[in-house]
């Protein structure tokens, strides 16, 4: 496949194509959040933001961890760690399809030769009490993409509808570079000795962080820090006035400790629940407190 | 007359809404139209992942001219009152007219009502169609408060060709402004297309790589993908679900053929169908000959690629190399343990709060299937070491029936639910048809399955349904009107075709109250509830029977009686009475009761008393009498005998003898006689003819 701008095409520099494009267009360009969470959308520029009548447009990559996929470093194509690059649009313009298109198209990928297609994919998160209707968008039958547009977040109606577009970067990098093994990813684009894959970055943190995902958490601690956060959240939100964004921190941190017990295997079906449950009163307590904060723009 | 063509063009719209979506769009606006009293000629509704199209032909241009009355005041009514009505009817007193009824004159205000041109109901009846539209799911999008599917972009109707004008309300956004553009296909046909007409639409769309008609594209695709198949020496495995599906997913199909990499071809067939199916949309095909699955799968691709498709099959491939990959290693991994290990883990997984694990479930199933299989024709003619062998076989798989349900390969594609069980029960090395029975048990799963095939599986299934059913009305979850959430009528139907197809002596009665005894978690069936399980499985019934052609009135007949409790017998005894009512005898029996039937009605209401009891033989004074009188008796004897042995045929034939006397006695014989005795005993004896009918069925059900 030729990119239509013939650009490098290693890991990296897709990033950087995503970020300069968005960038164009207007996002405001940020940074990974520095909190451990299951995606995307868990980063307050998504969550919070969405909430509330005041336009945002945001783009960034976040790191995932999903405790629970982590398969040692053996499964080519499904990692516990992976990176996604996030965009969120508010109001979802009249045009964001076609943008994403054109990201695409920017990204070597020619609608007049690869079938995209947006296929039905209901968006839901029970942790965060929130949903939205979209699809997954497929390119030549490969996932590439989820969108979404937001109609609840903590419970809450959107005001304004978001539209949030979520590439899986890896994924999307196997089909541009043509690798059906993930680890083979060229991640920097150089040659010869001083090329660098995707497994020279994070094969040895697949093998490590299932060991640890799986096999040597210390439960006690983890379920002691979902606790503590759940406590520490309460309290940041009880707090004059109330704390929503260092709140709604804990608030990740408890869901990121429930992944991690689940991983571990010591939560049953029905104790399933009731954790997912805790987490999304939490996260509902913060999108209200959040909602009074001078940040959301809102009267209410 | 005029044409009028509608489209709603919005973003992707879910495959599987498409075609409800369509028809609720035509049926919405013919109705508003309808109460407008606007007939068309035709209609007709498409859809595409796209749009909702309606076309209607040969409506009126206006609504007919209405002189409407209304009743006023009386004319010496006080002046205010009558200004109120003149007021309220909006006319002058000249335009009323005075009428008299029995208290005097009064008022009757004459409006016309011109009739309002079909445009002008037209853009407010869609508008209203969209704000309200039956969306199973719907959204906002940007600052709009309108809801629709997906953001829905723009709205074109025109009539005879001119624009229709009005908006639909998106506060505070922009409204949605009708008018006479839409657009061809997302990357084959972008351009804003002018439309007038509904053939003028239909050529653009063409030409802009839009095939409108999803019947249209499914035959399109159904057509290429044959010949594709057939060019390889391959033949479609067909899948209508799946037609439909591909067919709302695309707006202009290229169907391609793609490869499957050998090594996969190990894995069971089922797993990579599924993946194929559920994951990826594709159609698989196989040998014609020995019906192997061919390494070669169909995929439906929505544009001509400037390349041919060599990009989009190479894509496609790659990835379902990666999904197999996938389901490779579930399988190997599940490989790694056994059914029992599996069947240890259901302790965890709960059935329903109210009736325990599914572990628990299990149990109870092989309790049941157990002692089922012991009535099944295999094993009531079997050797009793025989016997012994099958009942433990039966138990045994009832136990790991659910025990796949835990493997990892169930967790990724339920659908494989029992198929992987019979996988990993071979794979164990347990006996086939102990792995059959896994695999069918959950059979037949809609009115085009096929029941279960042999004696084990037939127990399982039935043992697992019966079960269920007897779960739910322990605990009253009963199936509330379109609420069915567990199924309870598709698993009471499974038990009627499980025992109909495979002819099966089950006394339902007894079985349900063994069904019980193992329900545990603190449950029992009480007798009304028993009883009421009971009127289930025969309404069931009654549904299969229409289903099946069979007239509805002869079902009642029979199934009317009370006291049934064998489905195959009811079924039996039904089939012999529509035979018989199809034979002369039949026939004329039917219509003879029929007639002592409206006599008895008649002269018991005009005496207000029931005639029955036995006739007085000395009392009788015509021969018919006399020899009607006779046959009853032999007929009834007969009849209820027959009944008590299982041989409707031979009831049927006991009351064909009464054709004979029915009719001469008709004939010949006055019921009303003079002398009162003699009357009252010609009014038993009809009673008589009643009595023994209903030995066999109520006659008083059969119409016609």
């Amino acid at each position: 496949m030729t990119s239509p701008k013939g650009r490098n095409r290693s890991f990296q520099s897709l990033i950087l194509t995503l970020q300069q494009y968005w960038a164009d267009y207007g996002c405001v360009i940020l940074q990974p959040y520095d909190v451990e969470m299951g995606a995307g959308t868990f980063h307050p520029a998504t969550t919070l933001r969405a909430l509330g009548p005041k336009p945002w447009e945001a783009a960034f990559v976040q790191p995932s961890r999903r405790p629970t996929d982590g398969r040692y470093g053996e499964n080519p194509n499904r990692f516990q760690h992976y990176y996604q690059f996030q965009v969120i649009l508010k109001p979802s313009p009249e045009n964001i399809q076609e943008l994403y298109l054109q990201s695409l198209y920017e990204l070597g990928i020619d609608p007049k030769n690869h079938d995209i297609r947006f296929v039905e994919d209901d968006w839901e998160s029970p942790t965060l009490g929130a949903w939205g209707l979209g699809w997954e968008v497929w390119c030549d039958g490969m996932e590439v993409s989820q969108f979404t547009y937001f109609q609840q977040v903590g419970g809450i109606e959107c005001d304004v509808v978001a539209g949030e577009l979520t590439y899986g970067l890896e994924r999307l990098a196997m089909y541009v570079q043509g690798v059906d093994n993930g680890y083979e990813l060229d991640f920097n684009g150089q040659e010869g000795d001083r090329k660098v894959t995707y497994g020279d970055v994070f094969h040895q943190n697949e093998v490590q962080y299932s060991h640890h995902n799986f096999k040597a958490a210390d439960t006690d601690m983890l379920l002691r820090h979902f606790e503590d956060a759940e406590k520490e959240c309460a309290s940041l939100l009880a707090y004059e006035p109330p704390l929503a964004q260092p709140a709604y921190d804990q608030c990740i941190k408890a869901s990121h400790a429930f992944n991690l017990l689940d991983a571990r295997g010591v939560i049953s079906a029905t104790e399933r629940q009731a954790f997912i449950g805790r987490v999304r009163n939490l996260s509902k307590a913060c999108c209200e407190a959040y909602l009074q904060s001078p940040q959301a723009g809102g009267e209410k | 007359m005029a044409d009028l063509l509608l489209e709603l063009f919005s973003e992707e719209i879910p495959a599987r809404m498409q075609g409800r979506a369509s028809a609720d769009l035509q049926k919405l606006v013919m109705d508003a139209l309808a109460a407008e009293n606007i007939f068309a000629d035709g209609a007709k509704a498409f859809a595409t992942p796209r749009r909702l199209t309606l076309a209607v032909s040969g409506l009126p241009l206006a609504q007919e001219d209405r002189k409407e009355e209304r009743k006023g005041p009386r004319t010496d009514a006080r002046q205010k009152a009558i200004e109120g009505f003149l007021k309220s009817a909006g006319v002058t007193l000249d335009q009323c007219t005075v009428q008299e009824d029995k208290k005097g004159s009064f008022y009757v205000a004459v409006i016309e009502k011109p009739g309002r041109a079909v445009e002008e109901l037209i853009a407010e009846i869609v508008p209203n169609v969209v704000r309200n539209f039956p969306w199973p799911k719907s959204m906002r999008w940007g600052k709009g408060s309108l809801r629709w599917v997906r953001p829905l972009h723009s709205i074109l109707c025109t009539l005879d060709g001119d624009v229709v004008p009005f908006e639909v309300a998106n506060e505070p956004d922009a409204s949605i402004k009708s008018g006479n553009v839409t657009y061809g296909h997302r990357f084959m046909g972008p351009e804003a297309i002018t439309v007038k007409t509904f053939d003028d639409y239909v050529e653009k769309l063409e030409r802009q790589k839009v095939m409108l008609d999803p019947q249209a594209r499914a035959d399109h695709i159904l057509t290429d993908a044959k010949n594709l198949a057939h060019a390889q020496n391959l033949e479609l495995i067909k899948d209508e679900a799946l037609l439909t599906e591909v067919a709302g997913l695309i707006e202009w199909p290229t169907v391609l053929i793609g490869q499957i990499d050998d090594e996969f071809m190990s894995v069971p067939q089922e797993v990579l169908t599924s993946t194929m199916r559920a994951n990826q949309k594709y159609f698989a095909l196989r040998d014609p000959k020995t019906k192997a699955l061919a390494p070669r799968f169909i995929v439906v691709s929505n544009i001509e690629a400037e390349d041919g498709g060599t990009a989009v099959v190479n894509g496609n491939e790659r990835v379902l190399r990666a999904r197999f990959a996938d389901a490779r290693f579930l399988w190997e991994e599940d490989k790694k343990q056994t059914l029992e290990d599996f069947a240890k883990k259901l302790t965890q997984v709960t059935f329903h709060a109210k009736l325990g694990t599914v572990a628990e479930k299990a149990d109870r199933i092989a309790k049941l299937a157990g002692k089922l299989v012991e009535d099944l024709p295999e094993a009531s003619t079997a050797e009793p070491a025989e016997v012994l062998n099958i009942v433990k076989r039966a138990k045994v798989a009832g136990r790991l029936a659910k025990a796949d349900l835990v493997s990892g390969m169930v967790f990724e594609f339920p659908e494989l639910q029992g198929f992987m069980g019979r996988y990993y029960a071979l794979n164990d090395g347990l006996d086939a048809e102990v792995a059959d029975a896994i695999a069918q048990h959950y059979q037949p799963q809609g009115p085009s399955d096929d029941v279960p095939q042999g004696a084990i599986a037939q127990a399982v299934a039935l043992a697992d349904k019966l079960d269920t059913l007897v779960g739910f009305w322990a605990i009253d979850e009963k199936p509330t009107g379109s609420k069915d959430p567990f199924a309870l009528r598709r698993a009471a139907l499974g038990v009627i075709r499980i025992v109909l197809e495979r002819k099966i002596s089950l006394d339902l009665g007894e079985r349900l109250i063994n069904a019980a005894t193992h329900l545990g978690n603190n449950l029992s069936l009480s007798d009304e509830q028993r009883q009421d399980l009971i009127s289930f499985f025969t309404e069931r019934l009654k549904a299969y029977l229409r289903d099946q052609g069979m007239r509805h009135d002869i079902v009642e007949a029979v199934l009317s009686l009370p006291g049934q409790v064998d489905l195959q017998l009811m079924v039996k005894r039904i089939e012999a009475l529509a035979d018989f009512l199809k034979t002369d005898d039949g026939a004329n029996l039917a219509a003879g009761y029929k007639r002592a039937a409206n006599i008895l009605r008649i002269e018991e209401k005009k005496d207000g008393t029931p005639y029955e009891g036995a006739p007085d033989a000395a009392l009788f004074v015509d021969a018919e009498e006399k020899v009607l009188g006779d046959a009853i008796s032999k007929a009834r004897a007969l009849a209820s005998a027959s009944i008590q042995g299982e041989d409707f045929v031979s009831a049927m034939a006991a009351l064909a003898t009464l054709r004979g006397p029915v009719d001469a006695f008709f004939e010949k014989v006055t019921v009303n006689a003079d002398d009162k005795e003699v009357r009252e005993n010609r009014l038993k004896l009809l009673s008589e003819i009643r009595t023994a009918l209903h030995e066999v069925a109520d006659f008083s059900r059969i119409e016609g």
